[in-house]
């Protein structure tokens, strides 16, 4: 288990250099720079601001220079947009507020998914059942972007109850919508995904075994039957608590929360070349790490599973 | 019974502040309004600030933070006019080379050190050195300072600039040429002072709030990147006394319909109203809905280069397309938030020149069609040999309508094929900067206001001039606006030229459109270049 592990950190490396390379190069594919703007700059003062961010050397070189920064220093470089920030100021900034809403909302969507959609399961054609998969549908069916103005429409514009955007720290009023807009699509699927998985293992050999034996259908459910439900929710879970944390920007742009998500689209859109690098870096990282987990999990609730 | 006694004292407390506050209620000095208590004015950005660097700011929004917190040698008054800033007044030479300006003895830092020459001597020095790499190195060179250029291009040290300190409260600058808005131009950021030691000790962090130091209104206390920072009133300030608006709040707020609802919503003082809600407002909130003329121009551009349409090359084909242009369509449908429509390049607004009526202006839209029909088939263009051409915007709900619009018009009017395409912000700039276009949108809000700050966008030797049209007339003309006293006829001339030759599609003009609360006071709408200072504003007790 554990060269398991260390296997897959050490695979890590070349894929994480690999990406580093592969997003360096098409970034400097993309037309225009940095220093694009609406009023050409003169070239004498094009080529200072090159020289200082050192875009006058050969793109090879550059490539050399950031990795060495990273490797020897943990530095990725100033930010070519915001004049007085650098790249790990940024990410200090924004990544624990996109960390923070986004587990919450990974926590939300996974808790009332997996409920909603076990209690559809056990009252398979009922009410419960009907209630909740309408429910998971119309979560599904109501993408972030559309969540976020239509909350700060009704809670702030015509109840007055929350306030419209804002971080403040974290305080809970400011958490709320920006919770609520990025997990009830991850809701709807986990919920679709947890009925249907569960209504199969019902019906398996096994359950009819153990309901044969006579055991009551409380043990039968949370015993025997939860965790190879389970086994395909967790799939489904792994790239969504990646992309609550990365995929964040609508959140980002209606709640004003100033996590990472927005600067990250932001610098594509700016050709912020050290932010979007510096980005895609940790989210690769985390993607990885993510994955890492996920198959752990795997092991934990498939017996057929070991490393 | 612990708790109660806290309980009254509070309200016992709460209750001798309210009084003590109702009995201090100010009123404004000048026109006698009664002051909120609450002296905090929140308003509305669209994006992050590029710098509170004064001489690395280079966006409007980081400009606004600029003059609040930082006071350069002159400020603007509501109408855009003069007035001293730490400088009170300047003397010019008679070869209108130098530039002496005296400096108030009062003006101090927020750490209590006073203001000198030498600060500002130290700024100009620091925004013109190829160290520092300002994307507003070229302004120092556009002030035409002495050896600005040099300095730029790495030839000469930065101390070799055309500035100096005579004493601690004189200031000289020695100009290349002579530059009749030279006055104007020191109320941008780029000029405004350094504080050297602090730069010194914390380099690119002293603009953290806990680091920095500034000489204007206000001081920063919060900035958090991307969601909000706030400005408060700077004790040390040399008028301090005046000003009364106590704290400034800025929320980013990218989306402009969400900025409108947390306004409605009572969250912002100020936000802007999205394309085509203005009518809606105006009717809704009469008092809010605010709009007023910008110094800013929206066009379309035609590609006059080699790579451009041979079709573009006949000054027929050019007039046809911009007399079908129906403006008032785009100004009272699309836009509809005020914006004058457009027949000449410079806005009307600008100070010092009033634009001329151009024949087009004076003509019925039936009129031009009429007409832009005739130049059609004079340039050989009609059913049988159809023109057609593509036009490029950069993505955006209301540049899409425009340009839709236009393609409509033309289309229906003259038989014209036009294909669009929209690309991405960069994407655009890049497109239209290597000439491979045929049509492109373009717009501009001017750098000071003078009417050559958009008339030298179509010299042939601009580099903004991405149609790259070019008049030998017309090039002189401006040459000899630099030094004439009278511009007006020459400006007059040049925007008879512009219509003659149409190398450009005016549009329309911009306006400022706002949702104002009505408790704000003294908002600058006829500072067209929207240069305000929130030490002027007030909030009015409801």
């Amino acid at each position: 288990m554990i060269a398991y592990i260390l296997r897959r950190l050490f695979i890590a490396i070349p894929t994480l250099l690999l990406l580093v390379v592969a997003s360096f190069f098409l970034m400097h594919l993309a037309p225009g720079g940095p220093f694009t703007s609406e009023r050409p700059l003169p070239p004498a003062v094009l080529a200072n601001i090159e020289a200082r961010y050192g875009l006058d050397k050969p793109l090879l070189l550059q490539l050399w220079d950031y990795l060495t920064n990273i490797i020897l220093h943990f530095d990725f470089g100033p930010s070519f947009v915001f004049k007085d920030r650098d790249v790990n100021d940024i990410i200090a900034q924004g990544f624990p507020i996109s960390l923070t809403y986004g587990s919450l909302a990974f926590l939300a969507a996974s808790i009332v998914g997996i409920g909603l959609g076990i209690a559809a399961a056990i009252k398979h054609n009922s009410w419960i059942d009907y209630t909740a998969v309408s429910l998971g549908i119309a979560a599904q069916a109501l993408p972030n972007f559309i969540m976020g103005p239509i909350l700060i429409l009704t809670f702030t514009l015509w109840l007055g109850l929350l306030p419209g955007g804002g971080w403040y720290g974290g305080q809970w009023q400011y958490l709320i919508m920006p919770v609520i807009a990025l997990s009830t699509s991850y809701m709807g699927s986990i919920a679709r995904i947890t009925r249907s998985s569960m209504l199969e293992v019902m019906n398996s050999n096994f359950i009819r075994t153990a309901r044969a034996k006579g055991l009551p259908a409380r043990t039968v459910i949370w015993r025997h039957a939860l965790k190879p439900t389970l086994l395909p929710v967790i799939s489904y879970l792994g790239p969504v608590f990646v992309y609550v944390l990365t995929g964040s920007v609508f959140v980002d742009l209606y709640f004003s929360t100033g996590g990472l998500g927005q600067a990250y689209v932001s610098s594509a859109l700016t050709r912020d070349y050290a932010v979007l690098l510096g980005v895609t870096i940790l989210y690769g990282a985390l993607t990885v790490f993510v994955n890492l987990l996920t198959d752990l999990a795997y092991a934990w609730f498939d017996p057929k599973i070991r490393y | 019974m612990k708790d109660m006694t806290r309980l009254t004292l509070s309200a016992l407390l709460s209750s001798t502040l309210l009084a003590g506050t109702a009995l201090a209620q100010a009123a404004h000095p000048e026109t006698g309004e009664p002051l909120a208590e609450n002296q905090t004015f929140t308003y509305r950005v669209l994006d992050e600030l590029s710098s509170l660097d004064p001489q690395v700011v280079e966006d409007v929004i980081g400009s606004e933070f600029a003059r609040d917190l930082f006071e350069g040698l002159m400020n603007q008054d509501e109408d855009g006019n003069l007035v001293p800033g730490v400088a009170t007044d300047y003397d010019v030479s008679d070869d209108k080379l130098t530039y002496t300006f005296h400096l108030r003895d009062n003006a101090k830092w927020s750490n209590g050190e006073p203001v000198t020459a030498g600060d500002f001597v130290f700024a100009w020095r620091r925004a013109a050195d190829p160290a520092l790499a300002s994307p507003y190195q070229w302004y120092m060179e556009l002030m035409s300072l002495k050896n600005a250029s040099a300095i730029v291009a790495g030839e000469m040290p930065p101390e070799e600039l055309g500035v100096k300190a005579v004493d601690d409260h004189t200031l000289e600058v020695t100009l290349s040429e002579p530059l009749p808005y030279f006055p104007q131009m020191v109320t941008h950021a780029t000029t405004f002072p350094a504080p050297q030691a602090v730069i010194e000790e914390f380099g690119t962090d002293w603009t953290k709030p806990e680091n920095m130091v500034s000489n204007g209104a206000y001081v920063i206390e919060e900035h958090l990147p991307n969601e909000r920072a706030v400005r408060v009133r700077n004790e040390q300030y040399w008028d301090n006394e005046n000003t009364i608006i106590d704290r400034v709040v800025t929320l980013v707020i990218n989306d402009e319909n969400v900025a409108l609802t947390r306004y409605l919503a009572g969250e912002l003082d100020r936000t802007e109203v999205p394309a085509g809600q203005f009518p809606r407002l105006q009717k809704e909130y009469p008092d809010e809905a605010i709009s007023f003329p910008r110094l800013c121009n929206y066009y379309y551009t035609f590609n006059l280069s080699d790579s451009g349409p041979e079709a573009f090359k006949d000054v027929n084909v050019r007039k046809a397309l911009s007399l079908a242009v129906d403006r008032d369509i785009i100004t009272k449908n699309i836009k509809a938030g005020g914006e004058p429509s457009a027949y000449t390049f410079t806005p009307e607004a600008v100070a010092g020149f009033t634009p001329p009526t151009v024949d087009m202006a004076n003509m019925t839209q039936a009129e031009r069609d009429a007409k832009a029909k005739d130049l059609m088939a004079e340039a050989g263009y009609g059913p049988d040999n159809k023109l057609s051409f593509d036009m490029i915007y950069n993505t955006d709900q209301a540049h899409e309508k425009i340009a839709v619009a236009l393609s409509q018009m033309w289309k229906q009017k003259l038989g014209v094929e036009v294909s669009l395409a929209n690309m991405e912000w960069k994407v655009f700039l890049e497109t239209r900067g290597q000439q491979d276009f045929d049509l492109a949108r373009g717009a501009w809000c001017g750098d000071y206001n003078e009417a050559s700050t958009f008339l030298d966008l179509l010299d042939s030797g601009s580099g903004y001039n991405d149609g790259k049209y070019s008049n030998p007339e017309y090039d002189k003309l401006l040459e000899q606006a630099k030094t004439a006293d009278d511009t007006t006829p020459l400006y007059t001339q040049a925007e008879e030229i512009i219509a003659e030759d149409a190398p450009v599609i005016p549009i329309y003009h911009y306006a400022g459109v706002y949702m104002l609360d009505s408790d704000v006071g003294n908002w600058p709408v006829n500072n067209v270049e929207q240069n305000w200072y929130s030490k002027n504003l007030y909030k009015i007790a409801e």
